[in-house]
């Protein structure tokens, strides 16, 4: 319950920035360069890793982490390393790659569709009335951003209370 | 015939997520034919398992740009 102040503030900031992306003046969703989502979940990975370590103490939560409680023990050859993996590299890699992957294909598209609206507009008669559907389907792009970009916020924070959830768990 | 085989890699690779997309959401979509009352209830669900599954399209996407 407490976190909550974190993970609104978290909620709304990646928000807004992603907004940033369909304003008209604007039109540059900060996510989209990979430093940004690199600086934000470093905020997670630091949040979800103190929580737990002041909860359970550090060389519990480490034997934690390796040694899941209540798994046979053949069974840890396989589940260590994997576990080892996931709580360490894999997840601040997917929660920084799916942001700036997200942001940076959605601005991608609508830069194809309105430069290749553009490029028809110059070009022979008949394509320049081609051009109306590439302009078109560059405000249907638009809207669509909008919804990928709540979504993309909502899943970053979901995920970071997961984790912080999953930190603050009693024994299995 | 010319071209980047980055682009045909990632090509390839969304196999696995659209068939994820259209698993995920043909469960939604049993669930809520089975118990309407249930909608609002799986809806989370279902946008978190797609967007979950979109990210590994979309890290294919960013490599194929990044690793020409």
């Amino acid at each position: 319950m407490r976190f909550v102040p974190f993970l609104f503030s978290l909620f709304i900031f990646i928000l807004t920035n992603n907004i940033f992306g369909i304003v008209p003046l604007i039109q540059f969703p900060t996510m989209s360069h990979i430093g940004f989502p690199i600086g934000v979940t470093i905020f997670s990975y630091v949040t979800y890793h103190y929580v737990a370590i002041k909860k359970h103490g550090f060389s519990k939560y480490v034997k934690d982490i390796c040694f899941m409680p209540g798994i046979p023990k053949p069974v840890y050859l396989i589940l260590t390393p994997v576990e080892l993996l996931t709580y360490l590299v894999t997840r601040p890699l997917t929660l920084s790659m799916r942001l700036f992957a997200n942001m940076f294909a959605g601005h991608l598209l609508l830069l194809v569709f309105t430069l290749g609206g553009e490029y028809l507009l110059t070009s022979g008669l008949i394509l320049k009335f081609l051009s109306l559907f590439s302009f078109g389907f560059a405000i249907g792009l638009s809207f669509f951003e909008l919804g990928i970009q709540a979504l993309q916020a909502y899943i970053f924070t979901l995920l970071t209370a997961l984790y912080i959830a999953g930190a603050l768990a009693d024994e299995h | 015939m010319t071209g980047t085989l980055a682009i045909v890699g990632f090509g390839l690779s969304t196999i696995g997520p659209g068939t994820a997309t259209g698993l995920i959401f043909a469960a939604y979509i049993s669930g809520v034919a089975r118990q309407p009352e249930a909608r609002s209830i799986l809806q989370p669900i279902a946008f978190l398992g797609f967007a979950l599954a979109e990210a590994l399209a979309l890290f294919g996407l960013v490599l194929a740009f990044v690793l020409k």
